[in-house]
């Protein structure tokens, strides 16, 4: 949806894992999903820092 | 024809009854033209006559629209215009809501057409646009008489029932109304015209044209993240269970702001989900796939962030239409600085 999210104006934009689990994958163990969980919201927390001047996605898992 | 019995709205600044000290105002009337309307009188020529003017205070429709609309109602029934005229409202916001509400009622309790006006970034315009006529005007007053001609033009050719041209044509806002006309060229050889047009230079308009999304600037953190207060916003349809706010599954109109006070996590068993737009089955299961109280908790443990903020909002994006959305956003936006949030994360599914 990172498309979407583009065409709409959203500034900072990261690719998570999927419509129905953005912060999730089930077919991963509960340590690896939360591991998972982790890099995506990292992620997320460097995007902020970043300076943009354009809606940009930042990465994808 | 006979002469057509017209009513006007205005609010208390231009119904003359005062400046924002007489907002909260409730509705009356008083025979025939005030302010505005006289230039809607004039408008008219020949055509009608302003019998009366329903004025209002802004905020009193503003706090309570179901009533205040119910009443100017009312009023302007018992006058039993063949066509009533709301403001125009200019860049004014709860006044174009109250124009746009009104005429709107208008047009359900009595049958007769109901016209208003406003600047295009009026908040009214979204929100009535489908429903109602609503004639661009400029931002200010300052071609109020202009302004007022096109509504008045407008308004009259409603009443006798005339074929309307397209909005760009007669200067109102697209309903997203679809009619079939019969054009001289085909859809071929119109894009490629189109096409040559753009290529050139020279100026084209599109057929289909598309929503148009403003540019937000982008404010950076600029805090560390170990000194930043961070909050978790979704759209994704998270609730508490029986859905205390009763967020809708689709089309949301509300949110909902839910407490993570103290918790390590969100227990699947007290969380539920109506997002109508997606398989919500491995979001029930564990909540986190969808808000990560649990990491964003861990890292606040952990130093890597200051504090993670205790309420975490949500709503349900789905057929959520741009001016719900942007209400939402900027009232959440609101709350979360008040409360010194320093950034947000917002999941989406």
């Amino acid at each position: 949806m990172t498309p979407v999210a583009v065409m709409v104006g959203a500034n900072r934009i990261v690719a998570a894992a999927g419509i129905i689990h953005p912060l999730g994958n089930t077919e991963l163990s509960a340590e690896d999903e939360k591991a998972l969980r982790r890099r995506i919201v990292e992620r997320a927390l460097q995007a902020l820092r970043t300076e943009v001047a354009q809606p940009t996605v930042f990465g994808g898992e | 024809m006979e002469s057509v019995r017209v009513v006007c709205y205005l609010n208390q600044f231009f119904g003359q009854l005062g400046g924002e000290d007489k907002a909260g105002v409730g509705p009356q009337i008083v025979k025939g033209p005030v302010g505005p309307a006289r230039a809607v009188e004039q408008a008219l020529g020949g055509a009608g006559t302003v019998v009366a003017t329903v004025r209002c205070g802004d905020n009193y429709v503003a706090e309570q629209t179901e009533r205040a609309i119910a009443e100017m109602l009312a009023l302007v029934v018992a006058e039993r215009p063949g066509l009533v005229v709301a403001g125009p409202a200019f860049l004014a916001g709860r006044y174009g809501i109250a124009c746009g509400a009104l005429c709107a009622a208008v047009q359900a309790a009595l049958g007769i057409p109901a016209v208003t006006g406003m600047h295009v970034e009026n908040p009214g315009v979204d929100l009535y646009r489908r429903q109602v006529y609503i004639v661009q005007t400029g931002a200010e007053a300052a071609r109020m008489l202009e302004d007022v001609q096109k509504i008045v033009a407008l308004g009259l050719k409603l009443v006798r029932g005339e074929p309307l041209g397209a909005p760009a044509v007669e200067g109102y806002f697209a309903r997203g109304v679809t009619r079939h006309t019969v054009v001289e060229h085909n859809a071929a050889e119109r894009a490629v015209a189109m096409l040559t047009a753009k290529l050139a230079g020279q100026p084209f308009a599109s057929e289909v044209p598309l929503p148009d999304f403003p540019r937000i600037p982008a404010p950076r953190l600029l805090k560390t993240l170990a000194g930043a207060t961070i909050a978790l916003v979704t759209d994704g349809g998270f609730v508490p269970q029986g859905n205390p706010d009763g967020i809708e599954p689709l089309n949301a109109t509300r949110y909902g702001a839910y407490s993570i006070e103290g918790k390590s996590g969100l227990d699947a068993s007290q969380y539920d989900n109506v997002h109508r737009g997606y398989d919500t089955t491995y979001v029930k299961q564990d909540p986190h796939r969808l808000l990560p109280v649990d990491v964003a908790r861990e890292m606040e443990q952990q130093g890597a962030i200051g504090k993670l903020h205790d309420t975490v909002y949500s709503t349900t994006g789905v057929a959520t239409t741009l001016a719900h959305s942007a209400r939402m956003g900027r009232e959440i936006a609101e709350q979360l600085r008040a409360a010194g949030v320093d950034a947000v994360i917002l999941t989406s599914t």
